[in-house]
């Protein structure tokens, strides 16, 4: 038996104990804090990444990256506000956009699957480039004047008090748990993050697998720049600049080994939780932006250290590969199937 | 064929094809725009190059170990912020002090990032990409959001951009372009002749191997990633001469694009190969590209993102596709030649 799925539960019960100390914290230091609509608010601000949080879970459980993933976020939300500027009806421009993002999933995918270049050198040329399409297409401008049903959609609440995109980021995770853990796919995820030979040599379709995983990287993270524009109400050509780091911040918090081949999404449902109440609670306590990113940096680096550090003492093997080699090939002490 | 082959390995192939294609896309925007083979465009390109440049040979030390530095633009606008800031405060602070103070902050916070990944064995991405926002936050913090302003500096510092070492006609060869080509040389002497630099490709080739043959990996890779600060550091530096206004955002950003000049010089992002000179070739390629659209009136400079993302993917495609090719051809070609006096 492998050690992995202990030492997983460990993970998770880590951080479900963090989760709980941050909630208490807020509860006990802000008087808002339980209210509905904080805690609605709570999801709503950042609810574009958390949706995009979900599909790259999958890209880096294959063992790949997607850094472009913001950048077509903007690039999306710019096109429909171009359509429109010009326009377009608006379901239209939204149906362009996402045919936009899952153009550049594709050719991130094609890149990376079929001529077998590395996710990290690919998808940086895509966070460049596609930001650049995105300048290209509104320039200094900002654009907004949405039809009112869109705005709405991004800011109103549709059923009792959930605005869309939190209902829609639910039905999402429910899907994703499925896909991941419960469907032949989600296996060959972890089977190709794990040891992407061993995967091809049993018959896996590898450069597919990896293909729609760009693929759903794209339209996913287009979703999330239309629903963005909706709640902004108005776009700019930077438009969800720099969200890719806190998007993979999530991932790996939650556990996902950034060699790929293990993680789950409880662990990284629990660390959304986490960051999202850290932010909150860092609000309500007035703290600023900046410094919410400095503290969950730290908590980035501190929650793969300190197992690491303890493990050590305790003479047992690490969570992490040992030193100088983030990118290096998984560890063959992950037992297959 | 054989006698091209034995002259130059497929490695110096792509610096080669770098230097060619630097030339092209001088010939292009000499032709296309007006004034633009001058004293003036070298000189811009230049100034703007020796920052960069120091940055990427850090981060070619590091990526060769097979890791990676993303926090190095928190450390640039740190150093610079706050030497700036000491500077204004003091102007008779020396200049050799205030160059030290910079590599010096900037070795402390390569020091750090290279203990967490050396020895507390955190992969290199994560610990980064935390220090980049941490960096930055106690930057933020520390400046209260205030700005550094040239008329505070001393005056040799606001000089120091336009002094020249050696004048050419029209270029200029300015103090700190030198300066980076000074590094650029040192440090690749450094990888073909010294143990330590052998020992960081030995290690991002094979992390296992290096270890079970005895190397300190751990130290190695610690050391690598207090150069990269401590260079970094430097760039700061650099960075407050140049620009003199130093805000809380100075810097960045220039982790990707050192990343990105890394790659286009055809350093693997994977490790073991790669080096100095490609870094700096590539940190030219991309920044003469950035220069000249900005005054290519044709296009907008909106075009220069989008044109530099390709540049990028072609670079890393090139290399798998024909490199790749070429590099085999190169060794069955070596092999034939080995084998025939043995026959």
């Amino acid at each position: 038996m492998s050690p992995l799925p202990s030492l997983l539960r460990r993970w998770e019960a880590l951080l479900l104990a963090i989760l709980l100390v941050v909630v208490l914290f807020n509860v006990t230091r802000s008087p808002f804090y339980l209210r509905i609509d904080n805690l609605i608010n709570l999801f709503e601000l950042s609810i574009e990444k958390i949706i995009v949080v979900l599909v790259m879970t999958f890209i880096i459980i294959n063992g790949e990256i997607d850094l472009s993933v913001a950048s077509v976020m903007g690039l999306a939300a710019c096109v429909v506000a171009r359509l429109h500027a010009d326009g377009v009806a608006m379901p239209l421009a939204v149906l362009v956009a996402l045919l936009v993002g899952l153009a550049c999933g594709a050719f991130n995918g094609f890149w990376i699957a079929y001529v077998g270049l590395p996710s990290l050198a690919v998808t940086l040329a895509g966070l460049i480039g596609y930001r650049g399409a995105a300048r290209i297409l509104l320039e200094d401008k900002s654009i907004g004047n949405f039809p009112e049903w869109f705005n709405v959609l991004g800011q109103q609440p549709l059923i009792g008090p959930f605005p869309f995109a939190i209902l829609l980021f639910f039905g999402m995770l429910i899907a994703a748990v499925i896909i991941l853990q419960r469907t032949t796919f989600g296996r060959y995820v972890y089977v190709i993050g794990n040891n992407k030979e061993v995967a091809r040599y049993s018959g896996i379709q590898v450069r597919q697998v990896k293909m729609r995983l760009f693929m759903a990287s794209g339209l996913i993270a287009a979703l999330a720049g239309v629903l963005l524009a909706a709640r902004l109400g108005a776009v700019r050509g930077n438009t969800a600049e720099g969200f890719e780091l806190d998007i993979i911040t999530m991932v790996l918090l939650g556990g996902v080994s950034i060699f790929g081949g293990s993680g789950t999404l409880t662990g990284v449902a629990l660390s959304i939780l986490i960051i999202l109440n850290l932010r909150n609670g860092m609000s309500l306590a007035n703290i600023t932006g900046n410094t919410q990113t400095g503290v969950i940096g730290a908590l980035l680096i501190l929650s793969v250290l300190v197992p690491n550090l303890v493990s050590q003492a305790r003479g047992l093997r690490s969570r992490v590969r040992p030193a100088s080699s983030p990118l290096a090939q998984p560890s063959q002490e992950v037992e297959m199937s | 064929m054989k006698a091209i082959t034995r002259a130059i390995r497929p490695e110096q192939l792509r610096e080669i094809t770098l230097a060619l294609l630097i030339v092209v896309v001088v010939l292009f925007f000499s032709s296309q725009i007006q004034g633009y083979f001058s004293g003036r465009t070298f000189n811009r390109v230049t100034t703007s190059v020796a920052i960069i440049a120091v940055v990427a040979v850090g981060q070619t030390l590091v990526v060769l170990t097979r890791n990676i530095d993303l926090s190095v633009g928190s450390i640039v606008g740190f150093s610079a912020y706050f030497v700036g800031t000491q500077l204004a405060n003091d102007n008779t602070i020396s200049p050799f002090f205030a160059v030290a103070l910079a590599i010096g902050l900037g070795a402390v916070m390569g020091a750090i990032n290279g203990a967490l990944v050396a020895y507390g064995r955190v992969p290199a991405i994560i610990v980064t990409l935390g220090t980049l926002a941490i960096y930055r936050t106690i930057l933020v913090d520390m400046s209260g959001a205030k700005t550094v302003v040239v008329d505070a500096l001393p005056q040799w510092l606001k000089d120091l951009p336009r002094t020249n070492l050696v004048q050419i006609g029209d270029l200029d060869i300015r103090l700190m372009f030198a300066l980076a080509i000074l590094v650029v040389v040192l440090f690749q002497l450094m990888l073909v002749y010294l143990r330590f630099g052998r020992r960081l490709y030995a290690i991002g080739s094979n992390p296992e191997a290096a270890r079970n043959a005895g190397l300190p990996t751990q130290r190695i890779v610690f050391s690598a990633f207090v150069l990269c600060g401590a260079l970094a550091g430097l760039a700061g530096f650099m960075f407050l001469a140049r620009f003199g206004t130093i805000t809380v955002v100075a810097g960045q950003g220039m982790e990707l694009q050192s990343v990105a000049a890394v790659v286009v010089g055809g350093v693997n992002i994977f490790g073991g190969s790669g080096s100095m000179i490609g870094a700096f070739l590539g940190a030219t390629l991309i920044d003469l590209l950035e220069q000249s659209l900005i005054r290519w009136l044709r296009v907008s400079e909106f075009w220069r993102d989008a044109l530099l993302g390709l540049l990028i993917l072609l670079a890393v495609a090139s290399d798998a596709i024909i490199l790749n090719r070429l590099r085999r051809a190169w060794a069955q070609d070596s092999l034939t030649a080995d084998s025939q006096p043995a026959k």
